[in-house]
């Protein structure tokens, strides 16, 4: 093992740990087989997820003729867009505000606020929120979609800023304090400085804020109002029955969605280099 | 990001759009899962140019602490009979006086007068079904009428058994094969019953819902479930039966009900005449399966469902069904004791 | 905290109480929002655990210690004595069993994966990053339901081991442990990537190279010097996986067949079938504390780590 080390290969062999690459394409495989699979299912004829019946759009053409499938689905993009959104904002400025700091009174409060979302069962915060969301909906009679953004926005907050702050605590302060010293203003310096390097945190808060909020069933079953069911919710509601493969269409067309937005991403950012 | 407010914004418009419709008025229904026909839907809102929304709920706990708490904007409610003592003891529930509409002589006789809504002051039937056991009989070839495949298995069995996760239709199960009544707060039966699940426990493959699929695939050979369910896995898996519980087999009804305050309680009560009428009762049973409790709806009922063994009880076994009603705060307590202690 | 040194001089005082003003300033809005969401209705919980129960779920707004006794001890159904709560406190020891094997198999799992894609060039890493989230996208319960469908008796596995003949018999996995840590994993992985490799991306590789110059083994470098600088990540991902996991109750219950309690599931009857919804608050806030403490540990801890390192 210690041979290769000494090899005029050596800033090569840096990167690369034994077993590594092996358990990270083993970890990809993982990933991907239960997907291959729902994608597979999506085009059986049979209505069943575990029997193969031959080759079919039946699925697809039922989920798009379905108004509440529909519904839903675009309920929860609409919702997990502004979650995400919202949290990774919040979340960026709060990682801001308590880490590269002298330590301050009220810090570890703070930090135990932000995370509270994290140690609590969805359940007991869904309980709760109904009972004060219900006092503020029969106070004001507004029913609206904010509720559900709002109790999203606050649940990802945590999911957001944990990345954000791992990233920001490793970070170098010798640009910015250069930045500084050529007087640029403090917003010049976050902006040219401080954000692009703070990127790859925001951008993994962001993305995880947005799958958790995709995700969720409980908080959001117990918040919604009339009408608004989002695509987990939708599926609860049939798990005593059957869940239909009309899910596994959806499921694999928004994949489908995701997998061009991805490359279209990549081709972008290839050109630009 | 400001594309991302803009598209953000313009599907909430689009949703507040397609929320607004130009019907004249407007029915939020609140009813479990997948248990409602589009079909049926439409047909309402061209009849009476209503429009619907239907939003889910998945159990009967979750529906009733969402509209204890108030400002959640429905009109109407699917309890089970279990729940509907509560809603009505709640004062949940507008007295519509389905007794006195037009449709109300299609209700089946059975169903006119039930106990746990006396003279039908509040509720419409929407389905009724039996919880029994499904059986794969490739697997177990013996009488299929009797608690004892989950409670004491035959070895051909054990390993292969599954129980729904309900507290109430479990318990109550295991009462009634120990000979007691569902409900019951009698200290030594209830040793009995907890003593008699625990063992039994040791030989259940699992405790879970989709038990249809699972049937299909024969991953699970004997399970406590319900009626439409084993209706459907005979679809899939040929030798699937469904048997009634001799000793006592539990049955339950959803019933259709008016929120006290509810915002359209006129074209709710529209609804509950409407789902009274044999052609739309028979259109809610060909969808999610179960019969629905109205006179003359079988006529225009699915054909495979007419004459299913799993729809039409076995005269012989008929009398050994009991509706479950809702227990008392003791029995409750003492239930969920077994529960957890049956889970820990 | 605050250190009133008379060294300091007033205009450093005066610096520093900008630097807190600006630092709450910038906490603010997600505070308010949190307030509003979280941690205000968990004061209603908390006041709720102190109530009677109500008949048919709720409360009854008397006073009562009733939840909290029933807790740890449960008098019981049959012969009226006290007892110690043992099926709560087994449930409890299952679910941080499980969470915490979860978080060790996504450890060991992600760490090399969130290494690979940090070692990946630049521009690609993006595309790794989406590679990891992209299964997210759909929702858990069909996730749930394919893995499923990949270890049923009669599932794609074990038809293909069988095809090979490498085993005679179907493996029972569908219902197992096994199967709930496999589920979990799955689940909750790429709460551990991504926080690894917001830290790893940052990595000087400098350090390695010159670790390697000193002949360093590749595990001494690993041990001694990438692991102690990634370490904020591994901190982060690893409560980011085990406290979800500890309420998590859908995955334990499709794919371990639900024949015992995860800690989610507890509450969650009490607040359903089980009407008591005193207890379930009074569980939900002991949980609480648990891993608040925990939490609180972990931070003095990696806070000392840090100004040790910055020196």
């Amino acid at each position: 093992m210690s041979s290769s080390i000494v090899s005029p290969k050596k800033l090569f062999s840096i990167y690369k740990l034994p077993g590594f690459t092996f358990i990270a394409i083993t970890c990809f495989v993982m990933l991907y087989a239960p997907i291959m699979i729902l994608v597979g299912y999506s085009f059986n004829e049979g209505s069943s997820l575990a029997l193969w019946e031959g080759l079919s759009l039946r699925w697809y053409y039922s989920a798009w003729q379905n108004e509440a499938v529909k519904d839903a689905t675009l309920l929860s993009l609409i919702i997990a867009l502004q979650a995400s959104l919202y949290s990774t904002v919040l979340a960026t400025m709060a990682a801001l505000g308590t880490t590269r700091t002298r330590a301050y009174r009220g810090q570890t409060a703070i930090y135990a606020m932000i995370n509270q979302p994290l140690m609590v069962p969805e359940i007991v915060t869904a309980v709760a929120l109904l009972i004060v969301f219900a006092t503020i909906k029969q106070a004001t009679g507004y029913q609206g979609l904010s509720f559900l953004v709002i109790a999203h926005t606050a649940f990802c907050v945590p999911f957001a800023y944990l990345p954000i702050r791992a990233r920001l605590e490793d970070m170098d302060r010798s640009l910015e304090i250069a930045a500084a010293d050529l007087y640029a203003t403090p917003w010049r310096c976050f902006r040219r400085v401080t954000l692009p390097l703070l990127l790859p945190g925001i951008l993994a808060g962001a993305m995880l804020a947005f799958v958790i909020s995709l995700d969720d069933v409980v908080i959001t079953e117990f918040v919604k109002s009339a009408g608004q069911d989002t695509l987990p919710t939708f599926m609860l509601g049939q798990i005593r029955r059957v869940i239909t493969p009309e899910m596994n269409a959806i499921a694999s067309a928004l994949l489908a969605v995701s997998v061009l937005m991805v490359s279209l991403i990549f081709l972008i950012n290839r050109k630009k280099t | 990001m400001t594309p991302i407010i803009r598209k953000s914004i313009v599907g909430l418009a689009m949703v507040a759009i397609s929320g607004s419709a130009s019907a004249a008025g407007e029915l939020n229904l609140y009813n479990w899962g997948n248990y409602t026909n589009p079909e049926l839907i439409t047909k309402f809102e061209k009849a009476h140019d209503v429009k619907v929304t239907v939003t889910d709920y998945d159990s009967n706990d979750a529906a009733l602490a969402k509209v204890k708490a108030g400002g959640h904007g429905f009109d109407m409610v699917v309890p089970s009979a279990n729940y509907m003592k509560i809603w009505i003891d709640e004062g949940l529930l507008l007295e519509t006086r389905p007794d006195q509409m037009s449709n109300f002589k299609n209700v089946a006789k059975d169903f006119n007068d039930p106990v746990w809504d006396p003279g039908r002051r509040y509720s419409v039937p929407w389905q009724w079904g039996t919880v029994g056991m499904i059986v794969d009989t490739s697997v177990y070839k013996g009488d299929i009428n009797t608690s004892a495949l989950f409670l004491d298995p035959p070895d051909e069995l054990k390993g292969k058994i599954n129980v729904p996760p309900e507290m109430n239709d479990v318990i109550s199960a295991a009462i009634m094969y120990l000979g007691g009544d569902p409900c019951t707060t009698d200290k030594d039966l209830l040793r009995k019953v907890r003593d008699k699940l625990v063992e039994a426990k040791k030989h259940w493959l699992s405790m879970d819902y989709g038990m249809i699929e699972k049937f299909a695939g024969r991953d699970v050979a004997a399970s406590l479930y319900w009626n439409g369910a084993g209706f459907r896995a005979r679809e899939k898996n040929a030798d699937v039966r469904f048997g009634y519980p001799q000793e006592g087999f539990a049955l339950w009804m959803d019933s259709v009900a008016v929120l006290k305050d509810a915002k359209n309680a006129d074209n709710a009560k529209l609804f509950q005449n409407f789902v009274m009428m044999p052609e739309n009762a028979a259109l809610i049973s060909a969808f999610a399966r179960y019969a629905n409790g109205i006179e003359g709806s079988d006529k225009y009922m699915p054909e495979d469902m007419k004459n299913a063994p799993e729809i039409i009880i076995d005269p012989k076994l008929s009398g050994a069904g009991k509706f479950l009603l809702a227990c008392s705060p003791r029995a409750t307590e003492m239930y969920t004791a077994i529960w957890t202690e049956l889970q820990k | 905290m605050p250190d009133d040194s008379p060294s300091l001089s007033k205009y450093e005082l005066a610096a520093r109480k900008q630097q807190t003003r600006r630092n709450l300033l910038l906490c603010s809005p997600a505070l308010i929002v949190l307030l509003l969401a979280a941690s205000g209705p968990l004061l209603v919980m908390l006041f709720y655990s102190f109530l009677k129960s109500g008949n048919y779920g709720g409360v009854i707004y008397e006073f009562s210690l009733d939840g909290w006794l029933n807790v740890f001890l449960v008098r019981d159904i049959f012969d009226d004595v006290l007892k110690v709560a043992d099926a709560h406190l087994s449930v409890f020891w299952r679910s941080i069993k499980l969470s915490a094997m979860t978080t060790f198999t996504c450890l060991v799992i992600g760490f090399p994966t969130a290494y690979f894609i940090a070692t990946r060039p630049r521009e690609s890493r993006n595309f790794w990053l989406f590679l990891i989230t992209i299964p997210f996208w759909t929702n858990l319960l069909i996730r749930t339901f394919a893995i499923l469908e990949l270890i049923r008796n009669n599932g794609i596995v074990n038809n293909l081991l069988t095809d090979l003949h490498i085993i005679e018999q179907p493996i029972q996995m569908m219902y197992t442990d096994f199967a709930i840590m496999i589920g979990m994993t799955y689940v909750y992985l790429p709460l551990m990537i991504l926080p690894l490799y917001a830290s790893m991306e940052k990595l000087d590789f400098r350090l390695v190279e010159a670790a390697y110059d000193l002949y360093a083994t590749r595990i001494r470098v690993l041990r001694k010097v990438i692991i102690p600088l990634i370490k904020p990540g591994i901190v982060a991902g690893s409560i980011l996986v085990f406290i979800p996991s500890l309420g998590a109750f859908v995955t334990p219950r499709v794919l371990g067949g639900g024949k015992n309690l995860m800690l989610g599931n507890l509450i969650e009857l009490q607040f359903g079938q089980g009407r008591n919804w005193p207890l379930g608050a009074a569980l939900s806030i002991t949980l609480l504390f648990i891993v608040m403490a925990t939490l609180l540990l972990y931070v003095r801890y990696s806070q000392k780590g840090g100004v040790q390192h910055e020196q």
